[in-house]
């Protein structure tokens, strides 16, 4: 898009004069141009507020949503403005936009936000200015890393969620990556920890001095060769256990070209090659020497540990994004090397017995002496040489100071971060009951309201009209779709209670009739509802296949009440439009499309259980009693949610 | 120049080495994947942007009146800033109306009877055309519609799989806990049922022809087609 380009036609047009001579075919004649109202004042309502602008102006970028006649979308005849519903002090800066063709990103608003005001406006995010571009773009991947990490840990909390249809492959899956949803994955976890220090403190042990009482007397022999066998068959243990674990991994990862690439996967196998090229390799002197070299690579078994420690990730991965410091680091590191120690060299050249004895040789005094370590083993005796060596020191100190605040503030970060995922995991829990209590307010909203339509037709007083009345329109129609629905499949929508007891009934062969008048918890205000809608009891009755078994479990899961406030209105955000779709034999089917903005979840969750009502008229044992949203019914609004 | 000894310390420098460049040239060259955050690469995708066309030829394209588009629009860009709609928003979008089941099959025919240019997004005027049918179009364009619907594979004709998969997604949307309790072949028996009355010649599949013969025989399906005219 390029920048005002609109606002130059004019001038090109009036360039191409110059052609006219030259020109040996008649010129097209000019496209015609509609009586043009000469240059006017639009005004654009954002939210009440109101900005006024040329019409020109805004034409300099045709293909964004205010320059182009998609703005016609929203112009309001009535008040000859064009209203939007979004954000005005958003809206300053997409109008500066246009203004002065550079766009700038404000400080103090959330970039999420930013972003979806681009998105809605037609601007590209490649089009924010060079002044606040890098900010713009630090602030865009801070987000998305949270976001990344917000997404995981959601997946990770609803892992148990999982379907039973899943299959071997997936479960295992599952199971390797988050050993805490079941107890074998975190046995296999424990065990494989445990094995990885096995083989780690093995490796270390074996070179230990032993005291060998065979053929040396006096001497000492490292433990690993004084018991070979029980060392070797410690490593064959382990490095089983790996390859096992390494090949069910494969077996159970969803992408396996992807995890053959992964580092984890790489990590695994350099840890347990070493032991099978020893196996293969024959025991000669030449290859021996390769071979013992190759065992230095089973420390890279410590690097497994990262898949069991939070901290070790964190560690590797600030490593790797503050890889360009780093790289800064080392490379000004061996620049002052070089030249220190060629300086050193020549220094000492003429000292006699010098451990200076050549550039390389030099480079070992310079790192010690930049790195401060000062060991001692070679030092300068001339003056030009011990000079030289205290700027080096100093030299060293300042070179090594500066990248480090960078890699301890993006440490601190990432670390943070990471403290936030956790005290977020922490309270998922939580989080994920209360969403779910949302989202059954839009389904059991549906169960209600049949309920009350069905009291409505046997006429009655005035308190199931006041519920039934005020729902919202939306509500109605959305209400109108699921009975359509249920019309088309010739089923009706019930609660699990009631399909549950219907299904044992279809089991048993038959409906037992109401023994008991089960009111286990009679809730207090609960008198109230049995009062606003009696029949409903008796209606219940009627329809229930009665099963003490699923009553005292529904008891047995209440054990947490949650008081549940009114839940807000969902569907605010709302243009709904119900369209009509033809159907099969019994009715209409429609579908519909419209926005909402919290989505709703698939299935009722298994956790929640209904109150049981009191004793009232019956003793009906539980009935359906959810707020819907938004109805001041005087509905209580107390839903039982079992431990979470 | 090394003392002796040395050779087995170097070696496994060597090694180290050798297999930490192969495996650098390894990843430059892509075969393996050494960085884990993918973010950097999703921050560059650019977005796809749709305007659609004039509010003046929508309106003449359609039956409905400006004001009526005009909020048509205000919804739908609400929820697709970027002017189409793929087909995971749709799934989502519609999966919000009915919570009980699983939308999502049902959501993907109607995805593809909306996208009739089977580019894997729906625009607004696809969104709008379609919509302009089935509210105010004649009894016989919205029979043909639903006759589209039907035919997953467009090929003109309806036969049973393509009736028993529509069945079993509008089933789906049901959910688990209906009253009475959903049978493994309630989907089928309806589908023979409909079979039975659409299908004039008895040959297994439906024709448009037959289609639109059967429905317009039967009084609940057209009066049921009346039901929705002046919902807008």
């Amino acid at each position: 898009m390029a920048a005002g380009v609109a606002t130059w036609l004019p001038f090109a047009r009036a360039a191409a004069v110059g052609w006219l001579p030259l020109a040996q075919q008649p010129l097209p004649p000019a496209p015609g141009v509609k009586a043009s109202r000469g240059d006017e004042v639009l005004v654009v309502n954002v939210s009440g507020r109101r900005f006024e602008t040329w019409k020109n102006t805004l034409d300099r970028y045709p293909d964004t949503l205010l320059g182009s006649s998609e703005k016609e979308f929203f112009y309001d005849a009535d008040s000859g403005e064009y209203f939007f519903d979004r954000d005005p002090d958003m809206f300053r800066h997409v109008l500066n936009f246009y203004r002065t063709g550079r766009l700038h990103c404000p400080r103090q608003e959330c970039i999420q936000a930013f972003d979806e005001e681009l998105a809605f406006y037609g601007l590209v995010p490649e089009l924010v200015g060079d002044c606040c571009l890098e900010e713009y773009r630090d602030r865009k991947k801070e987000n998305a890393e949270r976001l990344a990490e917000d997404e995981e840990a959601e997946q990770a909390a609803e892992g148990p969620a999982l379907r039973a249809g899943s299959s071997l492959r997936q479960r295992l899956w599952r199971a390797f990556e988050n050993p805490h949803t079941s107890t074998a994955a975190l046995v296999f976890y424990y065990v494989t920890g445990f094995f990885i220090a096995v083989s780690v403190i093995a490796n270390v042990v074996e070179t230990i001095p032993c005291r060998s009482l065979a053929r040396r007397p006096p001497g000492e022999q490292p433990c690993g060769d004084r018991f070979p066998t029980a060392f070797f068959c410690m490593d064959t243990a382990c490095v089983l256990i790996f390859t096992g674990e390494y090949l069910l991994r494969l077996f159970a990862a969803p992408s396996r070209c992807r995890f053959l690439r992964s580092v984890m996967s790489l990590i695994d196998v350099v840890a347990i090659l070493p032991y099978y090229i020893g196996l293969f390799v024959p025991k000669n002197e030449d290859v021996s020497g390769a071979f013992v070299t190759l065992r230095v690579f089973r420390v890279f078994r410590i690097f497994k540990f990262s898949r069991h420690s939070q901290g070790l990730r964190i560690l590797g991965y600030t490593l790797k994004s503050c890889a360009s410091e780093l790289g800064f680091l080392l490379f000004s590191l061996t620049m002052a090397i070089i030249i220190f120690a060629t300086v050193m060299f020549y220094a000492e050249k003429g000292t006699k017995k010098t451990n200076f004895t050549s550039i390389p040789a030099a480079f070992w005094y310079t790192i010690v002496t930049m790195t401060t370590l000062g060991y001692g083993d070679m030092v300068p005796s001339t003056i030009a040489g011990k000079i030289f060596g205290s700027i080096c020191s100093l030299s060293g100190v300042l070179v090594i100071a500066l990248p480090v605040p960078v890699i301890v503030s993006n440490f601190s970060r990432i670390y943070h971060q990471n403290q936030r995922a956790d005290k977020r995991r922490a309270q998922q829990k939580v989080r994920l009951a209360r969403i779910r209590l949302a989202k059954s307010g839009t389904t059991n909203a549906f169960l209600q309201y049949k309920q009350n339509r069905g009291l409505e037709d046997s006429g009655s007083g005035e308190d199931q009209a006041l519920c039934v009345r005020n729902r919202s329109a939306f509500e109605k129609q959305h209400h109108h779709l699921l009975h359509c629905l249920e019309k088309t499949t010739c089923h009706e929508f019930t609660d699990e209670l009631t399909f549950n007891e219907a299904l044992g009934a279809v089991s048993l062969g038959g409906r037992t009739s109401r023994s008991t008048s089960v009111s286990s918890q009679p809730v207090g205000p609960g008198n109230l509802l049995s009062s606003c809608c009696p029949r409903r009891a008796k209606r219940r009755a009627l329809r229930l296949a009665n099963s003490t078994a699923s009553v005292s479990r529904a008891s047995m899961q209440e054990l947490d009440t949650l008081r549940r406030s009114p839940v807000p209105q969902s569907r605010s955000s709302l243009n709904a439009k119900l369209h009509d779709n033809l159907d099969l034999n019994c009715d209409s089917r429609d579908f519909v499309a419209a926005i909402i903005s919290i989505p709703t979840p698939p299935a009722n969750t298994p956790d929640e259980s209904r109150p049981s009502s009191p004793g009232g008229g019956g003793g009906a044992s539980s009935t359906l009693r959810n707020s819907s949203l938004g109805t001041p019914c005087l509905l209580p609004e107390t839903v039982k949610i079992s431990s979470l | 120049m090394w003392m002796e000894g040395e050779s087995e310390g170097l070696q496994t420098l060597g090694i180290v080495v050798v297999v930490c460049s192969s495996l650098k040239l390894l990843h430059y060259l892509g075969l393996i994947d050494l960085s884990d955050d993918k973010i950097e690469d999703e921050l560059e995708m650019t977005m796809v942007c749709h305007r659609p066309e004039g509010l003046e030829q929508l309106e003449a394209q359609t039956n409905f009146t400006k004001r009526e588009l005009q909020v048509l629009y205000r919804g739908f860009k609400n929820e697709c800033p970027s002017g189409v709609v793929n087909e995971e928003t749709f799934k989502q979008i519609y999966a919000q109306f009915f919570p009980h089941g699983d939308a999502t099959t049902y959501a993907h025919y109607l995805f593809h009877a909306f996208d009739t240019t089977q580019t894997g997004s729906v625009k607004f005027e696809d969104f709008v055309t379609a919509l302009s049918i089935l509210l105010r179009g004649t009894v016989h364009e919205k029979l043909r519609w639903t006759f589209n619907l039907y035919d997953i594979n467009k090929d003109g004709y309806i036969n049973k799989e393509e009736m028993m998969d529509i069945v079993k997604a509008i089933y789906d949307m049901m959910g688990k806990y209906t009253y009475p309790v959903l049978k493994e072949d309630t989907p089928r028996q309806h589908v023979d049922v409909f079979f039975q009355k659409m299908d004039k010649n008895k040959d297994g599949i439906v024709t448009l022809d037959e289609f639109l013969e059967s429905c317009q025989e039967d009084d609940n399906i057209m009066r049921s087609l009346q039901l929705f005219q002046n919902v807008m």
